[in-house]
């Protein structure tokens, strides 16, 4: 199979640029048979004069007009790849199907009429190619026939517009004098020009190179979707996205941006396919995590250990402007970023800047077909890099109403976090607006058991906390003070203990159908008895293992118990001289020797999210 | 990555954002070659899941082998499978094969009509029932306002300016000369009540691509598209009155790829076995602009 790549032809209106791209296809035999013979029987019985162009002008409508309203694709190959050569239109109406077409390039054919010299969209279109990341531009110097195949004519363009492509950091890569209408240096060498001993169109096709693989950067995978189709007995729910940069394997930490959770990716999953080494830029990628954490689309697959993207509301963009109104201060609009989309504002426009000629002046709108540098205010955070260190992620759109209006590349930010986890998620009040959606009227028992001093309090302490402070109904049915109440009468007898289990299960079932999250803490040692506790709660139940050694919970000893349990003080003391029964399949461990805290509490509230979202999606 | 590889992550990155932005989508399937790699990238795209509905027009004059192709397809991989018709044309023996209209007056019938009717619910919708094989009516009747389609560019000249997601208005019409500009993979994913959106995530792909990707990945394709043993098969699928197919003896995916790159089909038009197209003067863009597929 060979390699592909996009090329878009630019330029002023009527500089020829169909020509070009008709009388390539033409010498480089890559028409139908009969294709070139039927446009000019066309030509013919209309009586008008047959042109290259008329090849890919293939809608009705365009013939009248004679110009290109939007993109054409064709498509040829030389024996080195397939191209798709992409025909942007030169009139300034069109400058959005211009983007089009070119923002899909890996490369640019830009068309100067050599008769009529560098033009006000010659510039714009240069000035375009650079915002739009193309970095390779051939400039071909086109109807060299009508200035008498002059090199001082190609000279001077060629110093004039070089002039200009320098300041805005594009170094093209050739200038061709050619004729598309003779066929001059477009896929055979000119005889009428001695003078110029460089490649010709097709060899300079051939010459471009393939765009560099992202694989090198960071990884970046912004999240297009978390399936769970349940068809079929499936049970995998899959983070799915797009690698736009760097790779991803089974193993890796994996942190997600902007909410700073982790989890570690534990299996690629592919249909129909072997399961690959890695996802690598460019792929469509999805992969199950080892920790179940809620993540939705709009967050970024970021690889622990690489530079990470900034996260904040506040940012420094150069902004091109397609809309039919004006981009204006105050007004609200939507910004979307990989597959985030957030609602923004622009704060400043700092200046305005005219691309044909590089002169800026200082207002507080953008016009249709103008360039700008602004200020732009998020309503939520996004995970970005700046322009030149990541494409994919610094780059964003403008939507205006139901229509994208512009785009633009982010150049700095303005109020830039120091990336850390427990900030983020701390300032957001540890829920977001939209698991808060999911939690809300779902109901819930988590159902934390562990060894006395593993820390099981504590987490569901703070992570009530949260819980409350979002507006989310949560409850903690602890299970020493149950036993001073409802399980007064129970004592520590196989039997007493199996009841007291049973009560509070049946007491949380109550808590949950009210609609709280209730977060029972209970050591409840015995497999089977925490199998009876799911068997009464039913689907909305979650089986959190607070884990710990014994030594580590007895050297906690927050209670004084296990010094009492050692001296003899205490009788059947789990752990001690009564046995604690590992869960053999917990919905989810929080390991409190090697994790924090505040990390077991984000985890967690990760764990309920993901439970809410499950329950939200079987209704 | 090779190219095909490309192509296919290209496909279903564009299916996923589909699939994120539209609550009511659908996806076309002609039972042809291209909706049916469509049809296989969206297994890809959700794991062997398909979550939307495939919506096929019946004209009723389709090749009978392909009816049977796609119900015994739905049933094997559990689709959410609806067909839509015109039932009034059909009744009333309005077609062409009827003698009461031309060609592309039937197709606009048959295909555009239905198709109009179908994606904004206001005709029946017929579900497959998959326990027993059955058509029953589709209880949803909302309007569908993301339509994935298998159109390509190389197809002929209106779909080459085509946009991966393609804005249609009230009418079903596409505005060609004021489409939306499409960019750095973000698409137009917000619409004004009433209009839809039609999602192309085969624009890219090449004819000769589709048939290396069959080839390559075993996509079970309909045999029409195979010479059976008299030197003649299909190069583009329709009904039964206006397709006729072509002098060739390939048998199979492979022999097809290496007929496209060397035989006698690499200058001859893909549909050039289509008549309805030449009658609509040599493009199908009348057809097109109107909502036909």
């Amino acid at each position: 199979m060979q390699e592909s790549m996009n090329i878009v032809t630019v330029g002023h209106v009527d500089h020829g640029k169909s020509t070009v791209i008709g009388r390539l296809l033409a010498d480089a035999d890559a028409l139908p048979d009969g294709k070139l013979e039927m446009v000019r029987e066309n030509c013919r019985r209309n009586s008008k004069p047959f042109e290259y162009a008329f090849l890919l002008d293939a809608l009705k409508k365009e013939q009248a007009q004679g110009i290109t309203i939007d993109t054409a694709r064709c498509f040829f190959g030389t024996e080195k790849r397939q191209y798709i050569l992409i025909d942007a239109p030169g009139h300034i109406e069109f400058l959005k199907n211009m983007v089009t077409g070119a923002s899909r390039a890996e490369a640019a054919l830009l068309v100067i009429d050599a008769a009529r010299g560098v033009e006000e969209n010659t510039r714009r279109h240069g000035y375009f190619l650079a915002m739009l990341g193309i970095r390779q531009v051939a400039v071909l110097v086109n109807k060299m026939d009508l200035v008498g195949y002059s090199e001082t004519v190609f000279e001077d363009i060629k110093r004039e517009y070089a002039d200009f492509l320098g300041k805005i950091d594009i170094k093209p890569e050739i200038f061709i004098p050619v004729s598309g209408s003779c066929g001059d240096n477009i896929a055979r060498r000119s005889e009428n020009m001695p003078w110029y001993q460089g490649r010709t169109v097709l060899e300079q096709l051939d010459a471009f190179h393939a765009k560099p693989s992202a694989e090198n950067l960071p990884l970046r995978m912004p999240v297009q979707g978390v399936y769970k189709f349940t068809g079929g007995g499936d049970s995998r729910r899959i983070i799915a996205g797009t690698v736009e940069s760097g790779f991803v394997s089974a193993g890796d930490e994996v942190v997600l941006l902007p909410s700073g959770k982790k989890t570690t990716v534990k299996t690629l999953e592919v249909f129909n396919a072997p399961t690959p080494e890695r996802f690598s830029a460019g792929q469509a990628a999805g992969f199950t995590m080892e920790r179940q954490i809620f993540t939705e689309r709009g967050e970024i697959v970021c690889k622990a250990g690489e530079k990470l993207p900034q996260v904040g509301v506040r940012l420094r963009a150069n902004v091109f402007w397609l809309g039919k109104d004006p981009l204006t201060r105050g007004k609200t609009y939507h910004l979307k970023s990989g597959t985030a989309k957030v609602e923004m504002r622009i704060e400043t426009v700092e200046k305005v800047v005219n691309a044909s000629d590089l002169s800026y002046l200082t207002r507080q709108h953008v016009e249709k077909n103008e360039v700008a540098e602004c200020i732009i205010t998020l309503d939520k955070p996004i995970a970005f890099d700046l322009a030149g260190e990541n494409d994919a992620t610094s780059r964003f759109v403008i939507v205006d109403n139901y229509e994208i209006a512009g785009g633009g590349i982010i150049t700095e930010a303005m109020e830039s976090y120091d990336y850390d986890t427990r900030n983020i998620r701390w300032s957001a009040g540890g829920i977001t607006k939209e698991e808060r959606r999911k939690l809300l009227g779902r109901g819930m028992v988590v159902w934390m058991t562990g060894l006395s001093g593993s820390g099981k309090t504590t987490i569901a302490q703070e992570a009530e906390k949260m819980l409350i402070k979002a507006g989310v109904p949560a409850y903690i049915l602890d299970g020493d003070k149950l036993r001073k109440g409802l399980n007064s009468d129970l004592g520590f007898s196989e039997d007493d203990r199996r009841e007291n289990i049973r009560r509070t299960a049946e007491a949380a079932k109550l808590f949950a159908d009210m609609g709280a999250v209730t977060i029972v803490t209970l050591i409840s040692p015995f497999e089977e008895s925490r199998r009876q506790a799911r068997e009464i709660i039913g689907g909305a139940f979650s089986e959190v293992y607070v884990k710990a050694s014994v030594e580590t919970c007895a050297s906690r000893d927050p209670k004084n118990l296990y010094k009492k349990a050692y001296a003899g003080e205490i009788k059947n003391f789990t752990g001690i001289d009564s046995p604690y029964e590992i869960p053999e399949n917990p919905d989810i461990v929080l390991d409190t020797e090697k994790w924090s805290e505040i990390e077991c509490v984000e985890l967690l509230l990760g764990e309920i999210a993901v439970k809410a979202e499950t329950l939200y999606e079987d209704e | 990555m090779d190219h095909l590889d490309e192509l296919e992550s290209k496909s279903v990155h564009i299916l996923r954002e589909a699939y994120a932005a539209f609550e009511n989508l659908c996806m076309l399937w002609s039972i042809g070659k291209d909706s049916t790699v469509l049809l296989w990238l969206a297994r890809k795209a959700f794991y062997g899941h398909i979550p939307f509905p495939l919506v096929h027009i019946d004209t009723h004059y389709k090749i009978p082998e392909m009816i049977e192709y796609r119900d015994r397809l739905a049933k094997e991989y559990g689709l959410y499978m609806i067909y839509g018709e015109n039932k009034e044309a059909l009744d009333n023996k309005q077609t062409y094969p009827d003698g009461a209209v031309s060609r592309v007056e039937c197709c606009r019938k048959l295909k555009t009509e239905a198709l109009t009717n179908t994606l904004n619910g206001t005709w029946p919708r017929y579900r497959m029932n998959l326990e027993t094989g059955e058509y029953e009516i589709d209880k949803n009747t909302a309007m569908y306002t993301g339509v994935i389609v298998g159109a390509r560019a190389d197809e002929e000249g209106s779909r080459s300016k085509e946009r991966y997601f393609s804005p249609r208005d009230k009418n079903n019409d596409w505005d060609l000369d004021d489409q939306p500009p499409e960019f750095w993979n973000q698409f137009k994913t917000d619409f004004a009540p009433k209009t839809h959106v039609r999602i192309h995530p085969l624009l890219d792909w090449t004819e000769l691509n589709v048939w290396e990707y069959i080839e390559r990945e075993k996509i079970p394709t309909v045999s029409l598209y195979y010479n059976q043993g008299d030197g003649t098969r299909y190069r583009s699928l329709g009904c039964a009155p206006c397709t006729k197919p072509i002098k060739s003896n390939s048998r199979t995916p492979a022999e097809i790829i290496e007929e496209l790159k060397t035989g006698a089909l690499s200058n001859i038009a893909e549909r050039s076995g289509r008549a309805q197209d030449a009658e609509d003067g040599g493009g199908l863009e009348t057809l097109r602009r109107d909502g036909y597929m």
